[in-house]
């Protein structure tokens, strides 16, 4: 008989997102802003993943998040999940979806653009093509792919 | 009316942009027009441009509204390091409408958000030039008689030449098919080829400009320009990749016309000056007559 443990440990109450690309569980924190709170987070890096080999998770108590703000993740990890938890049994889960738009959290690549030289908050449109996202500058009208954006 | 500024050729529907082609017909049949006296428009040239400034003044004057403004940005509190935002929400405060160049690639659009006026984008860096496009949308339509299926062969820097992005992007709407005439490093962007994908238009690429000079209703011909490079070398290679001249013309369609946004080098021979399918000078003088069009439309009198 298997033995079945948790690799990390169960919420009580909270968010568990999972199914993050390993390499992108730092970039998630600062999306989410989770970085300066309170609340105890429970992070994973290289987990073993039967659909990714290597996955990264990261478990928040307390923490119940506004859809607008959970789809921001879409952008680095779209495959994640949601799980919330309430008396450490998952009561929804949750897909992601792709933000129409990205307000002030990504770098626009364009030395030239307006965004990079006056203190403006950046503002891109997404675009979906061939499975790849990136990210279309509402001032200056250059794409930038979205992992040198954010 | 609400506020309605020209940023980019994308702000225009199809309808908007025929009827300033329309309007600026009036205005080229009768040049004095003078329903805006009373007004104020600033010219805010945070790059230098001789004739791009000097054509939107001209029409302002043409049009009775005064103009104030500076064709320089080194005398002005941007630098001594004042927001752009706040400069324009000062000068918002005097004036009925901005026409304004900057060296920073959204920046027209980003004045348009802070200004309580009406903005033209004069050219914001590589990005757009509104104007420049509808002189040569209208520069097309008084030469063909028509916008709709007409095939443009662009040459030259296809890679940073705003004019010709713009101008794809505007003739979209009128079923065009385009011959893409550039060296392999100034090659047209893939998210412009992309955009023509998606909107089933046609096109060729080639390096040579001889090989498609006789099966197009316009040779939208460029300069490659200097100032848009970070590597000079590459620069080196390929600024005085083609060079037209009137010897080249003898089998081009009996339509066809030459048009250049200028200034030329040495793109253009002098010999196709006068040649009868030369028309970059008169196109020129076509950009009063456009932006006549424009700054009358955007302030509601036409």
């Amino acid at each position: 008989m298997t033995r079945k443990e948790l690799v990390v440990s169960a919420l009580e109450n909270g968010t568990v997102l999972d199914h993050i690309p390993a390499e992108n569980v730092y970039k998630a924190l600062d999306l989410l802003d989770l970085k300066g709170i309170g609340n105890q987070i429970t992070i994973g890096i290289n987990l073993n993943s039967k659909a990714q080999g290597r996955k990264g998770i990261i478990k928040v108590e307390d923490k119940f998040f506004e859809d607008e703000e959970l789809n921001k993740l879409a952008l680095i990890a779209p495959q994640a999940t949601v799980n919330i938890i309430r008396d450490f049994k998952v009561v929804e889960k949750k897909k992601l979806s792709m933000p129409k738009e990205v307000i002030g959290i990504a770098k626009c690549r364009n030395p030239k653009c307006v965004t990079n030289h006056q203190p403006i908050q950046t503002r891109f449109a997404t675009v979906e093509k061939d499975n790849r996202i990136s990210l279309l500058c509402h001032f200056c009208e250059k794409s930038t792919e979205i992992k040198h954006a954010l | 009316m609400s506020k309605k500024s020209l940023i980019s050729i994308r702000d225009f529907t199809k309808e908007e942009i025929l009827h300033v082609l329309e309007t600026a017909k009036e205005f080229e049949k009768n040049k004095e027009q003078k329903f805006l006296e009373g007004k104020v428009i600033a010219s805010l040239f945070f790059e230098p441009s001789t004739r791009t400034r000097l054509s939107f003044e001209t029409a302002i004057n043409r049009l009775g509204a005064k103009v104030i403004g500076f064709s320089d940005a080194t005398n002005t509190s941007q630098s001594k390091g004042e927001t752009l935002k706040d400069t324009i929400i000062m000068v918002s405060n005097y004036v009925d409408m901005i026409v304004m160049r900057h060296p920073l690639e959204g920046s027209s659009r980003y004045a348009s958000e802070v200004a309580t006026v009406p903005v033209v984008n004069a050219g914001d860096g590589a990005n757009q030039h509104p104007s420049q496009t509808l002189l040569d949308l209208y520069s097309i339509l008084q030469t063909q008689g028509t916008l709709e299926g007409l095939t443009i062969n662009m040459v030259g820097d296809l890679k940073y030449g705003r004019t010709t992005h713009s101008l794809l992007q505007a003739m979209s709407h009128f079923n065009p098919k385009f011959i893409f005439t550039a060296p392999e490093e100034l090659k047209m962007p893939q998210e412009y080829k992309d955009f023509l994908d998606s909107k089933g238009i046609e096109y060729i690429e080639t390096t040579s400009l001889d090989e498609h000079l006789n099966d197009c209703d316009i040779l939208y011909m460029t300069r490659v320009q200097q100032e848009r490079f970070t590597d000079p070398m590459e620069y080196e290679r390929v600024k005085d990749v083609y060079r037209l001249e009137a010897s080249m013309l003898s089998g081009v369609r009996e339509n066809m016309k030459i048009l250049h946004p200028l200034p030329r080098v040495t793109e253009i021979d002098q010999d196709v000056d006068d040649n009868p399918h030369a028309y970059y000078f008169k196109q020129a003088e076509n950009g009063l007559y456009v932006r006549m069009a424009i700054i009358s439309y955007l302030l509601g009198y036409r």
